[in-house]
């Protein structure tokens, strides 16, 4: 086995994120000659193994067991631990998801191999894979080589290939036994639960006036919510404004708050964040106002401003209240 | 109780990030630095658990050059009650294997009942070293905690999930866990805090008590990200900016 690529199920479906993973092996697999796998761990096995089978892979690996019918990162990372163990894989592919950041360390850990996580893409160099991702919160790139000649552990960010580009073929499954114990498992979980989502529903908004950490402070809130209602839009922010307590959390854009994707969205003082990102560049028109020159939200911006939203944006409310 | 909290030194928000000459890393000497987010999260809530018993200690322990005994002193004027340098010179974005090594090294006879660290750090985003240094120390571990409730042989932590959802989870002490930002408000550090703080103990440990060689991973090179998206930059006076602004807003983007 050369490339292992771990599967997710969300809600009893496989993972976006999975998806792409596989995507990411098959576009190094057949130019290197390299082989694919993919490893179903404990929960809807069956509906997973199924989800991919009609895909270009070797073979998919099914591991039940009953201490993994419910995620634990003890009882997911010793599986992959023994799965790497067992079959050698060179490179084990895998999204960068919560769950993947809550249970990959321990796995890198367990093996002593190195994991390079939140990887955006992949080039072959000589021998070597060089992987590059994102460092200083975006702001700067890294490439990234693994020191391991016998296995490397990398998570994909979202979105680093696509998943329209998937090869459809079809795999084999083969079942593998884990051998796990209950002292092995150190925690238990109850159900995941939804935090109140009172308040507004930006999933459909047309219009975003959105507000990050440069807005500064608490009071200088009101600028923004003049600018809203003067274009009838609605006010989400990023997450910092949301920890501070100065907007409830229903406000919040990004992995961890709502995707939005309205017609236009107006970044103001938002550095752009990947996580913040994720749940707004679907956005139709994205104006970005940022003093620095170098903020990431540029990159993804249709139009940009250098400047000072303290200065720009009551005079822009202004102008279009006229 | 004992909790030792990871805090790392990164350059913050607001500063330069000039290239080094040999492109494997930042100049530093031209950087600020501050605690990283996180960290002052995690801080907080290990002090919260702390006085809500009114029993046992806080450590900030940071690994880096001389500079970092910044924001150890910055958490001693918290209100941390000891703090922890391991000294190295080193100099890089660190591979999270090998930094966690150094710390299981420096820390395995502090014997900490819980150690947290933040989710993240805010130049590597490793997302690695708080959890893997856990399981070298044979600590049940939790990563995205964003709520704690201590009871006598367990942690019971609220682990963020993705959009919006969230779980609790009981661990088993010993601990590890890594915090995300918001689950608590932050101090800042009284003047009474900061006299006091230079009272505190600040053990200052070599790096030949703690070295681990080798790297599993390594950084060849930073760079500057390159767009492919063409943003029409719109400059000028401020009055020069709005009005093409309003313009976008009528003409081009139709919401006015
Ligand atoms: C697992 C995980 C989940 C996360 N989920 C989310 C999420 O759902 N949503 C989210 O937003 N973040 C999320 N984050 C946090 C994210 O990584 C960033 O920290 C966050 O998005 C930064 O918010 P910001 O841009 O407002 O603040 P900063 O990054 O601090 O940026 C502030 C910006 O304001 C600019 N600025 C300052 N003053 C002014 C001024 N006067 N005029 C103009 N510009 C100014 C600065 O140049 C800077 O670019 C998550 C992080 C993790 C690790
Ligand atoms: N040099 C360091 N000194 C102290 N804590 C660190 C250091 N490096 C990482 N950490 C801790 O580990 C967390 C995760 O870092 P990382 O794995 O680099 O994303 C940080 O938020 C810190 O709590």
């Amino acid at each position: 086995m050369d490339i292992l690529v771990v599967l997710e199920s969300k809600n009893g479906s496989l993972h976006r994120m999975s998806r792409e993973a596989i995507v990411g092996a098959q576009s190094i697999a057949a130019e290197n000659g390299l082989s694919i796998s993919a490893l179903a761990i404990g929960i809807d096995t069956d509906q997973i193994a199924s989800s991919v089978s009609g895909m270009n892979l070797d073979e998919v690996l099914v591991a039940n067991h009953n201490l993994l019918s419910t995620y634990s990162a003890d009882g997911f990372a010793e599986c992959v631990k023994q799965v790497i163990e067992k079959e050698n894989p060179s490179l084990v592919f895998v999204g960068h998801t919560y769950q993947t950041r809550d249970y990959f360390p321990k796995v890198s850990a367990r093996i002593d191999k190195p994991f390079i996580p939140d990887v955006v893409s992949l080039m072959k160099e000589g021998d070597f894979f060089v992987f590059t991702k994102t460092v200083y919160n975006g702001k700067l790139g890294s490439k990234v080589v693994s020191n391991d000649s016998e296995c490397t552990l990398i998570s994909f960010q979202a979105a680093a290939f696509s998943e329209e580009n998937i090869e459809s073929g079809s795999a084999s499954t083969r079942s593998f036994d884990i051998e796990l114990e209950s002292s092995q498992v150190r925690t238990s979980s109850e159900a995941p639960i939804q935090e109140e989502v009172s308040g507004i529903d930006l999933s459909s908004a047309d219009l975003i006036v959105s507000v990050g950490r440069g807005i500064e402070k608490e009071n200088n809130l009101q600028i923004v919510k003049d600018l809203a209602s003067a274009i009838n839009g609605e006010l989400a922010s990023s997450r910092p404004v949301v920890d501070a307590g100065w907007l409830p959390s229903s406000h919040q854009v990004g992995s961890s708050g709502q995707s939005v994707s309205p017609n236009l969205y107006i970044a103001l003082g938002i550095s752009g964040a990947i996580q913040h990102v994720v749940g707004m560049k679907g956005s139709k028109n994205i104006i970005a106002i940022n003093k620095d020159a170098d903020a990431p939200i540029f990159e993804i911006a249709d139009y940009g401003v250098v400047g000072n939203i303290l200065e720009i944006v009551p005079k822009l409310t202004e102008a279009i209240n006229g | 109780m004992k909790i030792g909290v990871l805090i790392k030194q990164v350059p913050g928000a607001e500063s330069a990030l000039p290239i080094n000459d040999n492109e494997t890393g930042i100049q530093e000497d031209q950087a600020s630095f501050l605690m990283n987010e996180s960290d002052s999260y995690a801080l907080e809530e290990a002090q919260k658990i702390i006085e809500s018993r009114g029993n046992g200690e806080v450590v900030a322990i940071s690994l880096g050059p001389d500079r970092v005994q910044k924001i150890i002193r910055e958490a001693l004027a918290k209100g941390a009650d000891r703090g922890i340098h391991l000294q190295t010179d080193a100099k890089g974005l660190a591979d999270p294997l090998t930094l966690a090594k150094q710390f299981a090294k420096a820390l395995e006879s502090e014997q900490f009942d819980l150690i947290f660290s933040g989710l993240q750090s805010d130049d590597s985003g490793m997302g690695q070293t708080g959890i893997i240094l856990g399981e070298l120390l044979n600590m049940s571990t939790a990563s995205l905690v964003v709520g704690t409730e201590l009871s006598e042989n367990t942690l019971k932590v609220k682990r963020e999930l993705e959009a919006g959802w969230s779980q609790w989870v009981t661990l088993t002490l010993p601990a590890s866990i890594s915090i995300q930002s918001g689950l608590n408000q932050p101090r800042y550090p009284s003047l009474k805090g900061i006299m006091g703080a230079k009272k505190k103990e600040l053990k200052i440990l070599s790096e030949s008590e703690f070295y681990i060689d080798g790297k599993k991973q390594s950084i060849q090179k930073v760079f500057v990200p390159k767009t492919n998206k063409k943003t029409e930059m719109i400059e000028g006076e401020p009055d020069t900016i709005v009005a093409r602004l309003v313009d976008v807003l009528k003409n081009e983007v139709k919401v006015l």
